[in-house]
């Protein structure tokens, strides 16, 4: 079922793929990319998933902090007395 | 076509006013307590948020973050302004997550220990492509430890950047300033770390795409 990504072309593009979907390739390079994105389906599957990967992580919610850091934090560093 | 992808969103206003930066800077170091309460309320959370995920443990993230502050207020003076404090701040705590994980593991935390590893992970294996599943399917809590679990598990040099580039929207420079790495390191490792956790998540979701198709 898993095949690695081994064709030359491949793993030459995969090196530029963030550049590519944060939208810092020069226009040449994403030309060359589409162009074989079109006939290859394994980099196709890389760069959606790659792409959905990056999604998800940015809208990921922050784990928060607890809610008793700020008076622990306070305390521990002593912010939390009156001025002398 | 390359579909925009939405830039982080952590960052609040005051974070980037650099005029009220100076103002509070200059009042931390006069000694005033609730300037050092305004810089703890408006990075704490950030700052945890780094050390979490460097350690994941939240009893020792919370000493890491009392450390960062204890730490910071001491050297304000040494502070020289080429970054912005919360750059700063971030690479006090990373220097403390590091030291902890350094601690508990010394022999795995050297200066490049995990390269072949990286190198292995980076080639991509998993190509079933699960862009597919619906999208509830994305946002189940499981899903959401799963995507937490995966950055704990990625190698130590390719994680703080993944967080501070990617999940806290620092700056390419400004991860670089934090973690003391070159500008094309940092480039160089979040690309890794991105593919790493592609080929990370892509066991999990391909099995519930496998299974999903199954059903139907
Ligand atoms: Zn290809």
């Amino acid at each position: 079922m898993d095949a690695a990504v081994s064709h030359h072309t491949c793993k030459e593009l995969l090196v530029s793929l963030s550049d590519y979907l944060d939208g810092e390739a020069a226009e040449a390079l994403c030309a060359e990319i589409e162009r074989h994105l079109a006939d290859c389906e394994d980099c196709r599957v890389v760069v959606d998933t790659l792409r959905k990967t990056i999604l998800l992580y940015r809208t990921l919610p922050p784990p928060s902090p607890p809610q008793t850091i700020r008076a622990r934090l306070l305390h521990a560093l002593e912010l939390d007395k009156d001025a002398p | 076509m390359t579909k925009e992808l939405p830039a982080p969103t952590l960052l609040s206003p005051e974070l980037l006013d650099e005029a009220y930066e100076q103002r509070l800077l200059e009042r931390i170091r006069a000694g005033d307590r609730t300037a050092c309460a305004e810089c703890i309320d408006l990075h704490s959370a950030g700052v945890y948020r780094l050390a979490l995920r460097m350690v994941g443990d939240p009893h020792e993230a919370e000493d890491i973050v009392q450390e960062t502050f204890l730490n910071a207020f001491r050297t304000i003076d040494s502070f020289e302004g080429r970054s912005s404090l919360s750059t700063w701040l971030y690479r006090i705590a990373y220097n403390a997550a590091l030291m902890r994980l350094r601690k508990k593991q010394p022999l795995h935390v050297s200066i490049e220990p995990y390269v072949d590893e990286e190198e292995t992970a980076t080639t991509p294996v998993q190509l079933f492509d699960w862009c597919c599943l619906p999208e509830e399917d994305f946002q189940t809590a499981e899903a959401r430890n799963e995507l937490e679990r995966a950055i704990g598990e990625l190698p130590e040099p390719l994680r703080a950047v993944f967080v501070l580039r990617e999940l806290e929207g620092l700056s390419t420079e400004e991860t670089a300033q934090a973690l003391d790495l070159s500008v094309s390191n940092v480039k160089v490792r979040l690309h890794r770390a991105r593919l790493w956790l592609r080929e990370r998540l892509s066991g999990y979701f391909t099995e519930l795409a496998q299974r999903s198709q199954e059903r139907n």
